[in-house]
């Protein structure tokens, strides 16, 4: 992909670009930084042609259309001294890679006594926006943070993105680097000095002290889209983005919890077993007694996502429903009682 | 092919291949317009969609996959009903949730379409087990890539299917491309046909633009599939004349190749076919030719009428 990143004359330093963009100035950076690293997958020297010609044929490679093969060659090499970051393109296809990513590459390291590391990272694109329907666009990032030993990722900001993309390079476990399609082709403000942005740090978007909204993805801006509506009514909400799924940055949150008493968790995927049910259940266990209200989940339906565009669209949580959720909690003051969301 | 193997039903092949063609034209239009679900092109194809489809029986069941409109309509699906589809509208084949991509139309046989690739290969065998086992005439018709056939699921499907004997054409469209890779950064020689060999499924290459090559072979592939119910595969050689999605990409065309094959379109090949066997004249063809795109134009005001799905669909249809 073309990096037509503009150039920001205030400062050498900062440019906006795309997501996309800036995953690849952050494998680009990270390749010049380190030979190991290298880059396959299906049509990654085609629609990357800016890494070939820099990198060339050995380290940016088509690969044949063999989802399981792409994932343990990466898993193998990784083991055995190079740091591969391999392109599954969209998160169901990851299906068919998952026996190498969990059953070798989240385990192996523990089961062998710690002889082997897997330095490795799985691109794979998810959520709506492109119409395509539940064979493509599936949010299943929670299944690999339910899986052992492997590291889970997935930003809502090109600079996050290009931060968060240069960390799981360096890291030495295996990452799963999710992509929300639907941010992929916003443009946002990247420092192209910064430093990594590292593994397991959610942000605090927006400070507030009367509800953490707590999301990831796509859903970080719904919040935000909410937040504004509310500070409109006097409601000051605090919204986090997680960044890091696996591992969970609980401080954060419980921090917030313990200051706004109120808790709204935001995502796209699925809400049974979901990354939400996780951050309730922790702060349940660990901020119980700062709890006004009942915690409260926004999340997509338990249903596969339909291709017809206002169903894909209805599907992720809206700013609306955050907004209601969030006068609802803050109505109930300060009784600790059932609500029905 | 020499005009006395050409059957009376020759005209028939011709007319749904112009039918394909206006469907894939009129697609190809409404991308270039913006603001459309993406959609991959059978465009250049539908002479393997409609000699293999013709030689299928009612009972027969179909598999295919995110290249399946030459298919779906070869076996008689409405238009109007695939682009309500295409465009997430509630009259579409699977009430606007499938897309473009996993059309099924299971009153025509048409069942578990899959745009995971090779996903279509995992399932030709068990409803091929169930045919067998529950005594049904239909033998299953698997439709697929050369993509498709470097998963590792196109091995084990073909070997279970020749260790169990089961009744299944694969049928591989060897259209030379993968996605934005083409088919020889992928393997070393240029077939798929001998992979299914050595694993002991008979298999036969064909000349995927010739609809009365790829007729006669499968009807010849189907009659051998009934008669010993063990599989076979056909590898049809032909090519993807447009990008992998459309609207088109051109970034990966290879020109020269593209130019050769554009010279092997499989409609003017039997156009020039029937005319020179004197079974058609152009004026006939010519109004052929205007009725399939009259029939497109009619099935994009149906699809265009109907509404979208209302949002109580979101968790319609979960669980059985
Ligand atoms: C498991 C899986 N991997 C990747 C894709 C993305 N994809 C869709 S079609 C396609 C190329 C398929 O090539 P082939 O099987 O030859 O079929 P063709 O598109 O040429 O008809 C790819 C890579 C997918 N849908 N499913
Ligand atoms: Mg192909």
């Amino acid at each position: 992909m073309t990096q037509n990143a503009s150039i920001n004359p205030s400062s050498l330093h900062h440019a906006v670009m795309s997501l996309s963009d800036a995953l690849d100035t952050a494998i680009a950076e990270e390749m010049r930084r380190d030979p190991r690293v290298l880059m396959f997958g299906e049509g990654v020297a085609t629609k990357r042609c800016a890494l070939l010609d820099e990198f060339g044929a050995a380290r940016v490679r088509n690969t044949p259309l063999a989802e399981a093969i792409i994932a343990g060659t990466a898993v193998g090499a990784a083991a055995s001294g190079l740091r591969p970051i391999a392109d599954l393109l969209f998160a169901p296809f990851l299906c068919y890679a998952t026996d190498a990513l969990v059953n070798s590459a989240g385990k192996l390291r523990f089961m062998s006594g710690g002889q082997f590391e897997f330095p490795l990272v799985t691109l794979a694109m998810s959520g709506g926006g492109w119409g395509v329907g539940a064979q493509h666009n599936h949010n299943l990032e929670a299944w690999f943070v339910h899986a052992p030993g492997l590291k889970v990722v997935m930003p809502s900001t090109p600079a996050d993105a290009r931060g968060l993309l240069k960390a799981a390079i360096r890291d030495d476990n295996p990452v799963l680097f999710f992509v929300d399609i639907g941010l992929l082709y916003q443009p946002g403000e990247v420092a192209l000095d910064a430093d990594i942005v590292p593994l397991g740090r959610a942000r605090v978007v927006r400070a507030g002290t009367d509800v953490s909204l707590v999301a990831y993805g796509k859903s970080v801006g719904a919040c935000l889209e909410a937040a504004a509506q509310l500070a409109a009514a006097g409601i000051e909400a605090e919204v986090i983005d997680l960044r890091t799924l696996k591992p969970l940055d609980t401080e954060t949150v419980l921090a917030s919890v313990r200051r706004s008493g109120r808790l709204i968790v935001v995502h796209e995927a699925s809400q049974s077993c979901g990354v939400g049910a996780e951050v309730a259940a922790r702060v349940a266990e660990h901020a119980w007694s700062a709890l006004r209200a009942p915690i409260v989940r926004l999340c997509g339906p338990d249903a596969p996502v339909a291709a017809s565009f206002p169903l894909e669209q209805a599907f992720a949580p809206q700013p609306a429903a955050i907004a209601a959720a969030a006068h609802r909690l803050c109505a109930r003051e300060p009784a600790v009682a059932e609500v029905n969301v | 092919m020499s005009s006395t193997a050409i059957s009376g039903s020759a005209l028939a092949l011709l007319e749904r291949m112009l039918l394909i063609r206006a469907y894939e034209e009129k697609l190809i239009a409404l991308s270039a317009g913006g603001q459309f679900p993406a959609v991959c092109s059978s465009f250049g194809q539908e002479a393997a969609a409609v000699g293999v489809v013709a030689a299928l029986g009612a009972a027969d069941q179909i598999l295919t996959n995110h290249r399946s409109a030459g298919h779906l309509l070869a076996r008689g699906a409405d238009p109007g009903r695939m682009l309500a589809e295409v465009m997430g509208r509630v009259d579409g084949y699977c009430r606007g949730r499938s897309g473009s991509l996993h059309i099924a139309a299971r009153e025509l046989g048409v069942v578990l379409t899959s745009t995971i690739v090779g996903g279509e290969l995992s399932l030709a065998t068990g409803v091929a087990l169930a045919q067998q086992t529950l005594g049904r005439r239909g033998l299953v018709a698997c439709f697929f890539g050369d993509g498709a056939a470097g998963e590792g699921i196109f091995h084990e499907s073909l070997n279970l299917a020749a260790t169990w004997g089961l009744p299944i054409l694969y049928v591989c469209e060897n259209n030379q491309w993968q996605a934005y890779v083409h088919r020889r950064e992928t393997m070393l020689g240029e077939h798929i046909a001998p992979w299914a060999q050595s694993l002991g499924v008979e298999a036969e290459r064909v000349d995927g633009n010739d609809v009365f090559a790829v007729h006669a072979a499968a009807e010849a592939a189907c009659e051998r599939i009934r008669a010993d119910g063990r599989p076979r595969l056909l590898e049809l050689s032909t090519y993807r004349l447009r990008g992998h999605l459309e609207p088109d990409d051109p970034q990966a065309a290879d020109a020269a190749e593209l130019a050769l094959w554009r010279e092997r379109d499989p409609l003017r090949h039997c156009i020039a076919t029937l005319l020179a066997g004197g079974h058609a004249d152009a004026a006939g063809i010519e109004r052929m030719s205007r009725a399939a795109h009259a029939r497109i134009e009619a099935a994009l005001a149906f699809a265009e009428a109907s509404p979208y799905p209302a949002a109580d669909e979101l968790l319609a249809d979960v669980y059985a």
